[in-house]
């Protein structure tokens, strides 16, 4: 009698349900969605009204940039898939060494980004600038737009970037191992979410005809 | 684990545990479901006490139609700062944050929520929040002055504090997402053995709805504010006329999280008063079924009528058309739980105890509410009322006279449960006289004045319109007496109040099964459930044999 009632009690203590965690991530992931979505409803809005500048906004970026940051993220999609899979196998180091590469991916990402937004601001494209208040209202929008949206998803590569990080940490210290790597799973989800959001913006900034 | 005070056998309550820290940092630090429930409390009701002051000070200003206390200016900011702090920080969080918290995992037999951790970021956002609000009140520049909604350009011309108003709200949000994101993680995985969908109380029931609502619809209003604030700081384009972005457009996206916080706002209390209906009347609750699936309705239906906030300030016929359609629709589910909770009460041995008083207020104020509504609903009467004091009235109805006696329905009815004492019944019964009367008499002529043509927000009104105003006025003394009899007396209670049982109204869901206050990890064996929530057939059939 009392093994069971200390059992039980014990249970309640150490309650893992590795299912419930993710479905939190998940749930996370949609506000995550959400957030994003407002300002894609935004887009749509006004890409209606103002077609043509939007067209002409789109002309000031490069697609080749745009194209590279987009084959790096899909990349470090893969290496932090596999990173789970190694640690599923019990490669302890190799999961290690995935989850960097991907964290390295990021840093790529984000250099290529910052030599982007530079370019912008060397030839006037930036909020309030002289230059850009010159041109039609749609073309302001446009780069409005594209300054916060690119904005706040390289703040979720930086994010996503730390969380992967803490994660190289609880690998190395055993936290996440062979038969609990939840939270590798989870931080590997959020990092899904940075590359999939990015997937359109990619498009909707770079690719208007 | 057992200190020596405390009989063998018997497990030390949630107040008295040993803890890993002392004093203070043992609660400001807990990641217990029932502290972390008790904290909310505390910091809601200091806000509400301030918001509540603001409301009196400003019908003290409407006696007189010319400035009677303050200067127009303070008065914009009064205004501003009420629906901040009532909205963001007191009716938003009062019901699923103090009572989601400290009974959603008591009422499905689990030992805490989910993500207990979470829970404690929760609050510590909410503080946060809450600490932002305050500073953009002193910080030079002023308190904010643009009425709670923010609405753009003045919003971003204004040169009072509108970027840390913003800013509290945005992260009372993300405090507010993160506590739906663990409840409906807490609903899903942490049910006691037994307990199916449809064994679940109908106050767990509507905290489900209405955390999916904090899920989805937060977010909205978080990005919409965050980018007025990038607006503000880097001249962005994306909302300011003269950069090409449309205001309107602004109005949208508020109102699409907006709205649908209405019904965050007001499902959780119809759930507290699913709860007290069914104890109060010694009958099952009629209608289980439809109740649970009308959070949901409402839920759904709820997200899709935002623009009826719009209807003045252009749109397509077709598109006033369906909004004002959709909000008719909302209302369906909204009259069955009033239906479904009249018709418990009949034929019921209804105990007019202090909860079932204020859900007694609840039902017929929330009906005020709901029908004054469907007449803003209806095309027509919207042109002639907008930007009224009947709006005013209305939301009044629906927030203070609905979720605001829900809140004091909710606080009498778990007081017990919560600290284990009771408090005097007596006056917590002449506080339900005053706090019903008084707020009656003073959104009464509300919706009088806006019919007859008084705008929302001015500071000087016409001479004709005094007699009413000060009607109102009167009505909030009334009430403010009222709420004052009714704290004093709860907090009377928490020190002198007499010790209660575990079960002191004959309630059947599983809170009561456990001590008052109840231990730490609230049951010592997880329970299993075998019958639906509210199981009186023991009394229903006692009262027939009578017959």
């Amino acid at each position: 009698m009392t093994t069971t009632a200390v059992g039980t009690h014990a249970v309640g203590h150490v309650h893992r349900d590795d299912y419930g965690s993710k479905m939190g991530m998940w749930l996370f992931l949609f506000t995550e969605l959400i957030l994003f979505g407002g300002m894609f409803v935004i887009y749509a809005v006004y890409r209606f009204s103002h077609q043509a500048e939007f067209e002409l906004g789109a002309k000031e970026l490069d697609t080749l940039v745009g194209t590279i940051n987009t084959m790096v993220l899909l990349t470090s999609s893969l290496t932090v898939a596999m990173s789970i899979t190694a640690i599923q196998r019990g490669n302890k180091k190799l999961s290690m060494l995935l989850v960097g590469i991907t964290i390295a991916l990021a840093l790529v990402f984000l250099v290529n980004k910052y030599f982007e937004w530079s370019h912008k601001f060397a030839v006037g494209l930036y909020p309030q600038s002289p230059e850009l208040l010159t041109k039609p209202q749609g073309e302001i929008l446009y780069f409005g737009l594209y300054f916060v949206m690119t904005g706040l998803h390289a703040l979720h590569v930086i994010i996503g970037a730390i969380v992967l990080a803490v994660n190289i940490r609880f690998i190395q210290r055993d936290i996440i191992t062979k038969d609990s790597y939840v939270k590798l799973e989870v931080g590997a989800l959020y990092w899904h979410l940075v590359d999939i959001i990015w997937i359109f913006l990619f498009p909707l900034f770079y690719l208007v005809h | 684990m057992a200190t020596p005070a405390v009989l063998a056998g018997a497990e030390p309550d949630f107040y008295h545990v040993s803890t890993k820290r002392k004093g203070i940092l043992s609660w400001i630090l807990s990641t217990d479901h029932k502290r972390i429930g008790l904290l909310y409390l505390g910091t809601i009701l200091f806000f509400f006490f301030a918001a509540v002051t603001l409301g009196f000070l400003m019908r003290l200003e409407m006696l007189k139609p010319e400035g009677t206390i303050v200067q127009p200016q303070t008065y914009n900011t009064f205004f501003t700062l009420h629906g901040i702090i009532m909205i963001f920080l007191f009716v938003i969080p009062i019901v699923p944050a103090v009572f989601g918290n400290f009974m959603i995992p008591l009422m499905i037999g689990a030992k805490d929520v989910f993500f207990p951790r979470l829970n404690l970021l929760s609050w510590w956002l909410f503080v946060a929040g809450g600490i932002m609000a305050l500073t953009s009140v002193f910080l030079p520049g002023g308190a904010a002055d643009t009425g709670w909604t923010f609405y753009v350009p003045y919003s971003i011309r204004t040169t009072t504090n509108v970027i840390p108003a913003l800013l509290a709200a945005f992260t009372l949000g993300f405090s507010s997402i993160l506590t739906g994101l663990n409840f409906i993680t807490t609903i899903h995985r942490m049910r006691a053995p037994g307990m199916d969908w449809f064994k679940m109380p109908l106050f767990v029931w509507a905290s489900y709805a209405t955390s999916w609502i904090q899920v989805l619809a937060t977010p909205i209003i978080g990005i919409t504010l965050l980018l007025v604030v990038i607006e503000r700081l880097f001249g962005v384009g994306i909302f300011d006329p003269t950069l090409g972005g449309d205001p309107v457009l602004y109005q949208h996206m508020f109102w699409m999280y907006s709205h649908p916080a209405v019904y965050i706002i007001i499902l959780p209390a119809m759930g507290v008063v699913s709860e007290i209906i069914p104890v109060f009347a010694r009958r099952t609750i009629f209608g289980y079924r439809f109740i649970a699936y009308s959070s949901l309705a409402i839920a759904f239906v709820g997200s899709l009528v935002w623009a009826h906030h719009m209807f003045t300030v252009g749109m397509s016929n077709t598109g006033m058309f369906v909004f004002s359609f959709l909000t008719f629709l909302v209302a369906i589910p909204s009259a069955i739980k009033i239906f479904n909770w009249v018709a418990t009460l009949y034929k019921g041995s209804i105990d007019p105890d202090v909860p079932l008083l204020y859900v007694l207020s609840f039902i017929v104020q929330f009906s005020i509410g709901g029908f004054t509504g469907l007449m803003l609903g209806a095309l027509s009467v919207n042109i002639h009322v907008t930007d009224t004091y009947f709006v005013v009235g209305h939301f009044h109805y629906v927030m203070f006279g609905g979720t605001g006696f829900g809140f004091f329905a909710a606080i009498h009815y778990w007081f017990p449960k919560m600290f284990g004492k009771m408090y005097n019944k007596t006056r917590a019964k002449i506080a339900w006289v005053l706090a019903t009367i008084g707020f009656n008499t003073l959104y009464i002529p509300f919706l009088i004045l806006g019919y007859l043509g008084m705008p929302r927000r001015y500071y000087h009104y016409l001479p004709q319109f005094q007699t009413l105003h000060q009607i109102a006025t009167v009505g909030s003394w009334i009430l403010v007496l009222g709420l004052i009899i009714m704290f004093v007396n709860l907090f009377v209670a928490l020190w002198n109040g007499s010790k209660t049982s575990a079960n002191p109204w004959g309630g059947e869901t599983l809170e009561w099964t456990v001590a008052s206050p109840p231990p730490l990890e609230n049951f010592d064996e997880i329970p299993t459930v075998t019958t639906g929530p509210y199981d009186y057939s023991k009394y229903e059939k006692a009262s027939q044999e009578a017959v």
